[in-house]
């Protein structure tokens, strides 16, 4: 194979490395460029991430390290880094200077604003790519690929809803990735829009146990990295799930881009009573969030960040005081690069028994609110309607 | 015939283990050191609970087996335990068997220091050290044999001190230091042993216990439970009285029974045999060649019969 001028390549997020990759695809000029996908998270990369970051960097940076070494050594040369709320936003810098200290040579280029995300900055610089680019073609593209990523959303948030109540194990995931094989193949919007519907039809056709009453609702807040990238977190999801949880989460790539924005004063009025002003990156959201998954019934929260996560550093001790004030437990996880996870296996274990066992003494309660209770939860404990289901 | 049930805890300084009968009464009880081996101690431990028993001239069955303690998966599989549970549970179940009425759980063994708080006889919250080991068994043991004196003895010693010597609580790097200078500069024994003890409280206040309510009644567990300087610290720190139970340091393996009671309601007898002693349990450690995690995997064999694979992240282990 003829060697191509480019070899783009960007660090892994979760189940959103797909869309992107498959973006990435239709707008390059195939005669000069290919894209390479970051190499799966092994213990390897965070060693490499790790070995070349400050020790005290947060966590998601010594990732983002690891990948973007690992996908030079594969012989990526044009690097692809987003930028976002916090330290985030300096990233990119830190990251293109470490990597040309350890002798690499690549482009750099860095996608979002410290302001946010812009439109035509971002064409010009994907110009750098194709230089037959259209904005039209590129708005196109870039407009399926943020599509792509909603129904990815839709599709990941039914299943972490819904995990704990199929019939058959396995069929949840048997359609989860079915759905990223395919997603990797959408071209345009009626095929994004054919695998959507056939998604849906089969998520919906998996069979759900009709009694749901008896399961452990924990909802999950904090950090971005850590809550869309389950290797940085062991797991979590799928450790909880097969203890027997439920899970929620609201943190998501479409939630962070459009959704965040509209949201942030409703927020805050949400929680007036705990905080006042915006408390920087997803802070804000972690009080609000909580606060609301309480409202909702959900029996704990798991609170998880990077260590040294600023933002959620200043969000813990108002989380403190609400789980006080609302008698509903929070556990703080705190993640860093080390590998073993029996101490975080520990810890959910104990977690996942003093919900339980907390729910028990309430049922023995057996109050007439608590009869009514009991009668509202034994329906599915979401709304249809908070997905798009339209067929 | 009555129905026994066996809890084990295998901490990573010690090893405890119980028979209770059906009213959670210990009838046979054991504590030895781990000493780096689990398997051997759990098979010392279940042979000398079966001496205890033969002398009470009690033929038990057994009814239910759980296990807690940071090997409790590995002698899980060897005894083949109905219950394996994580040490906060059982600590809970175990203490509100003695004191139903308990708020707060103060636990400190070998390697870590645990804080449990109840309400209403549920847990409501708890904490766990973390990155180190600093004001736990450990440090005691270690201090103890630095300055000569038997860790059995180290609580008298520490009550008979009048002016204790101030020790560095954060780490046990700097409180080593700072007890190496005090004895240099002429304290005395005792007001520096009395200060360790002061130190793992405070280390513990300050580390766990930050930002928790201690609400009475409380009650202090775990091996250092024994020290009784630790236990006047403790009071003193808190201005509560705190209560120790004379089996405190076998609270985890009673709630581990207890629950294993719970477990088998209607279950039947246990084919369980008191005489491993002379079964051969081996265990191979490799790494897994799936991918690039290269997670360890523990093979548990029994007689040459593998019986439990433990350990990675995926169900691949090659």
């Amino acid at each position: 194979m003829r060697k191509k001028k480019y070899l783009v390549s960007f660090p892994r997020l979760g189940n959103y490395v797909y869309p992107i990759y498959a973006m990435l695809n239709r707008i390059v000029d195939k005669e000069i460029t290919d894209i390479l996908m970051p190499k799966e998270m092994t213990s390897k990369t965070i060693e490499l991430g790790a070995g070349a970051s400050p020790d005290f960097v947060c966590l998601p940076f010594k990732y983002n390290m690891g990948n973007l070494i690992e996908s030079l050594n594969q012989g990526a040369n044009f690097l692809l880094q987003a930028g976002g709320g916090c330290r985030y936003g300096y990233y990119a810098e830190v990251q293109e200077q470490i990597l040309r200290d350890l002798g690499y040579d690549f482009t750099f280029v860095t996608l979002l604003e410290p302001e946010g995300l812009d439109v035509l900055k971002l064409y010009n610089k994907f110009k750098l790519l194709n230089k037959k680019l259209s904005f039209a073609k590129f708005a196109k593209e870039f407009l399926l690929a943020i599509d792509a990523i909603r129904v990815l959303d839709n599709v990941e948030t039914y299943i972490r809803d819904n995990y704990m109540y199929e019939v058959k194990k396995g069929s949840f995931d048997k359609i989860h990735k079915e759905f990223l094989d395919e997603i990797m193949k959408v071209t345009n919007l009626t095929k994004l829009n054919l695998l959507k519907k056939n998604t849906y039809t089969k998520l919906k056709n998996v069979l759900i146990k009709s009694n749901t009453k008896d399961i452990i609702k924990v909802g999950i807040v904090g950090e971005l990295y850590t809550s869309m990238e389950p290797y940085s977190t062991f797991f979590l999801e799928k450790e909880l799930a097969s203890l027997g949880v439920s899970v929620k989460r609201y943190t998501t790539v479409t939630y962070l881009l459009f959704i965040k924005k509209w949201k942030i004063k409703k927020h805050i009025k949400y929680a007036n009573k705990y905080i006042k002003y915006a408390l920087g990156a997803d802070g804000t959201e972690s009080v609000a969030h909580t606060l609301e998954l309480i409202d909702k019934g959900y029996d704990g929260i798991i609170h998880i960040k990077p260590f040294g996560c600023t933002p959620e550093v200043n969000a813990m001790p108002i989380l403190q005081k609400i789980s006080d004030e609302k008698n509903v437990p929070i556990m703080y996880l705190t993640f860093d690069g080390q590998t073993s996870m029996t101490g975080i296996k520990t810890r959910l274990e104990a977690f996942y028994d003093m919900l339980v066992m907390k729910r028990e003494k309430q049922n023995n309660v057996t109050t007439l609110t608590s009869v009514k209770q009991a009668k509202e939860t034994n329906t599915l404990p979401y709304k249809k309607d908070d997905y798009e289901f339209q067929n | 015939m009555n129905k026994y049930y066996i809890g084990v805890d295998i901490g990573s300084i010690s090893t405890k283990a119980v028979v209770i009968d059906n009213e959670n009464n210990i009838i046979a009880s054991k504590y030895l050191w781990t000493e780096g081996s689990p398997i051997n101690a759990t098979k010392k431990v279940i042979k000398e609970l079966k001496e205890i028993l033969d002398s009470k001239k009690i033929n038990c069955d057994i009814y239910g087996i759980g296990t807690t303690g940071s090997a409790r998966n590995l002698i899980g599989s060897i005894l083949n335990a109905t219950v394996v549970k994580n040490e906060i549970t059982a600590h809970a179940i175990g203490t509100l068997s003695v004191f139903p009425d308990v708020r707060t759980i103060l636990e400190i063994g070998g390697q870590d220091s645990k804080l449990i708080i109840l309400k209403d006889g549920v847990v409501v919250d708890y904490a766990m050290n973390t990155l180190c080991a600093a004001g736990t068994g450990a440090f005691l043991s270690s201090q103890a044999k630095r300055l000569g004196v038997k860790i059995e003895d180290l609580g008298a010693i520490a009550l008979s001190s009048k002016n204790p010597s101030k020790i560095a609580a954060r780490c046990t790097v700097f409180a080593e230091s700072d007890l190496v200078h005090k004895a240099q500069i002429g304290h005395k024994k005792e007001d520096l042993i009395a200060g360790i003890c002061n130190s793992v409280v405070s280390n513990y206040l300050n580390n766990l216990a930050k930002g928790k309510k201690i609400e009475d009644r409380v009650v202090f567990q775990g091996g250092v439970s024994k020290n009784i300087g630790v236990v006047e610290a403790f009071k003193k720190a808190l201005n509560k009285e705190v209560y120790v139970d004379s089996s405190s340091h076998l609270m985890g393996a009673l709630g581990v029974a207890i629950l294993s009671k719970n477990v088998n309601k209607n279950g039947g007898r246990l084919d369980f045999n008191f005489d491993i002693q002379n079964i051969e349990f081996k265990t191979i450690g490799r790494e897994c060649k799936g991918c690039s995690n290269n997670c360890e995997i523990v093979s548990v064999y029994k007689d040459g019969i593998l019986i439990d694979k433990m350990g990675g992240r995926c169900v691949k282990r090659k």
